[in-house]
């Protein structure tokens, strides 16, 4: 890695790649070269399950204005999500 | 020098992947270009990008080959499993990258592969490009065996303490007194990483431990400016960086040997 910003976690959810959906294990964001977008650098944010192979991975390359408008996005549905007292 | 050969010269490659025993005995892939011919060619350690063992750098070691030099280019990512590169690097990154010892032992067994072919002068350089420009410094100030040096644009060569990571324990700036070879270092001015300060830090120390280093720099071109796949490809900088590159290598591993 050029950069080394790199962060994974644990999740738990569902994630759907070229072989359909599978279960996903781990997230990743990173700050590094993009490989797709025309930018030197874009977050990282990979959705994977490296048990399933490499290919078990939901790829996306962001800007970093729209990763904190993500930010925005996912804070207020988790907070609205929370509000209403629905069990996931 | 490109377009410099004669048209009834024996001129051709062959490529292909292998297998070879990389760092703590480890069975790795390597893409392998030898030119046409028994030699002596005088050989090549290429190190891949973060992006991965990828189609860039077959191509990257194809130019190579057609120039007179065996390549081998270790797939450094081998250990994590295998899928597209994007992908795989995409599991490396996740896990913090390639670590540092890994390159060093890989890039060393790469050496001694390349000194037991029967083709191969026994002059060995090594090449990186982006975090393998990185590497390739490290290498080359850990592992003997090397005589030139070629870091391209390499992101954490200069790096503070507080950079470090498990995987990137050391600054390679931090092991410039062991630097064993010559090196030829190749930026873009517009580049962020590393940015011409850093270079200019580089630079100083190598002055000061009296290496023996070339450096150019390019107006108009940031990083990965030899990328033709990406809009970060500057033609007019990256035909003058490769042409260097052929007279770094010439004079290093063809003159002396």
């Amino acid at each position: 890695m050029c950069t080394s910003i790199s962060e994974s976690s644990v999740v738990s959810g569902a994630g759907k790649g070229p072989g359909g959906w599978f279960p996903v294990t781990q997230a990743t964001v990173g700050f590094d070269h993009a490989t797709h977008s025309a930018a030197e650098h874009a977050l990282l944010i990979d959705f994977a399950n490296y048990d399933l192979g490499t290919d078990a991975r939901v790829a996306v390359e962001l800007d970093l204005a729209s990763g904190r408008a993500l930010v925005r996005q996912l804070e207020a549905t988790i907070a609205a999500a929370e509000a209403t007292g629905l069990r996931e | 020098m490109w377009n410099s050969y004669r048209t009834d010269s024996d001129l051709g490659i062959t490529a292909e992947i292998t297998t070879f025993e990389g760092g703590d005995g480890d069975e790795i892939h390597a893409y392998v270009v030898k030119p046409t011919g028994d030699g002596p060619f005088p050989g090549v350690v290429v190190i891949h990008h973060m992006p991965g063992w990828d189609e860039f750098y077959q191509e990257f070691c194809e130019r190579l080959g057609r120039h007179g030099y065996g390549v081998i280019a270790p797939d450094l990512y081998c250990r994590f499993g295998h899928g597209t590169p994007d992908d795989v690097a995409a599991k490396v990154r996740s896990q913090g990258g390639v670590p540092d010892d890994t390159v060093v032992a890989d890039c060393t067994a790469a050496n001694k592969w390349l000194r037991s072919q029967s083709w191969c002068s026994g002059r060995i350089g090594i090449i990186g490009s982006c975090s393998g420009g990185r590497h390739a410094t490290l290498v080359a100030s850990k592992a003997p065996g090397f005589d030139a040096l070629v870091d391209l644009w390499g992101g954490g060569v200069v790096a503070a303490a507080d950079q470090a990571t498990p995987t990137r324990p050391v600054a390679p700036i931090d092991l410039t007194d062991q630097l064993s070879c010559p090196i030829l270092g190749i930026f873009g001015n517009d580049d962020q990483s590393p940015t011409p300060e850093q270079v200019d830090v580089h630079e100083a120390e190598l002055a000061k431990h009296g290496k023996d280093f070339e450096f150019h720099r390019y107006d108009g071109a940031g990083h990965g400016f030899f990328y033709y796949h990406a809009p970060m490809y500057r033609q007019e900088q990256a035909m003058d960086g490769w042409a260097k590159i052929f007279d770094f290598f010439g004079r290093k591993l063809r003159s002396q040997s």
